[in-house]
């Protein structure tokens, strides 16, 4: 595989690969971090890239496999991820500064998520899979997704909703 | 899109069960304003993804790995490894002045023991008087027994 058309079959998935390495390592340096070597890996293994009938699934699986490798040394450094970049700032959509705020939480709550269930709400609520693709990327039943998905989502609003009527009493 | 429509696509999806194009109608629906205060937190939660999804990898993808430097590491270890044994095996070498004083040393060791063996000589020539005095007792004793 030369490197064009190597970058042209993973480049286009670049940011969710950060986008999913930032979920579960939080800190962007870190994502960021993961996703250079997760490209080195792809790289490096080019020749069997072409054996894979989902590159990007296989990309994701592995993007998982290596921030679960990097959580768990991390957890052994006993070193905590330390994240200040809660981006409250700019693409935001809504003006009230109350929205703003519960958006955020709504990440808070994302973290706050076992692992599987936050890798779920990934792929599915913001990048879009379908239930197929996660369960290939999660090595997982596509009905396990969804009963996780469901639980996740239950979850968030849930909270969301007492969060909200703590707001108001 | 009615309202009612709108909260059985909600309950579909609390459920898992929608499909990717029912949660883009949803998405849709969201993304207005107006939304009834019931439905609020959807609105926050579809807020989120819709910006969590905007984000992007700014950096470029370094393709050179860094893998080089083991190469090089391992080749300085190799050399730091054949100098260190070629070190150990070949004799050492000594400067004069440290090769004089060996011999000193040598010398000032040499009469030390020159001095005791000497002392230990003369002890011996005692001892063997002393020895052989012992012995006439005895033949005098073995003597008169006979």
């Amino acid at each position: 595989m030369q490197q064009t058309e190597f970058l042209n079959t993973v480049l286009p998935f670049k940011d969710k690969v950060f986008r999913l390495a930032k979920r579960l390592l939080v800190s962007t340096d870190e994502a960021e971090d993961a996703t250079q070597e997760l490209y080195l890996k792809l790289w490096t293994n080019k020749n069997k890239l072409g054996e894979y009938k989902n590159v990007e699934a296989f990309a994701m699986t592995m993007t998982k496999n290596y921030c679960l490798d990097q959580l768990k040394s991390k957890r052994s450094n006993n070193l905590t991820l330390v994240h200040s970049n809660y981006k409250d700032s700019g693409i935001s959509l809504q003006h009230e500064v109350e929205l703003k705020d519960s958006v955020s939480k709504v990440h808070e709550f994302i973290e706050k998520l076992p692992e599987k269930q936050k890798l779920i709400i990934q792929l599915r609520d913001i990048e879009n899979y379908d239930y197929d693709e996660i369960g290939k990327i999660l090595d997982l039943q596509p009905t396990a997704v969804r009963v996780a998905l469901s639980r996740a989502r239950k979850t968030i609003r849930e909270q969301l909703k007492k969060q909200h009527n703590y707001g108001i009493i | 899109m009615e309202l009612s429509n709108i909260e059985k696509l909600i309950e579909k999806y609390e459920n898992a069960e929608t499909s990717l194009q029912e949660e883009q109608v949803l998405k849709a629906f969201f993304q207005q304003d107006a939304v009834p205060a019931h439905l609020l937190e959807y609105k926050t939660m579809f807020n989120y993804f819709e910006q969590s999804s905007t984000e992007r990898y700014t950096k470029s993808i370094q393709l050179k790995p860094r893998k080089s430097n083991w190469k090089w590491l391992s080749i300085a270890a190799t050399v730091a490894l054949l100098v260190s044994i070629y070190t150990i095996n070949s004799p050492g070498t000594i400067s004069e002045s440290e090769r004089q004083e060996a011999q000193l040393a040598f010398q000032e060791t040499q009469k030390a023991f020159q001095l005791i063996s000497q002392n230990l000589n003369k002890g011996n020539t005692v001892a063997f008087a002393g020895l052989q005095e012992f012995g006439k007792a005895q033949n005098k004793v073995f003597k008169t027994n006979k």
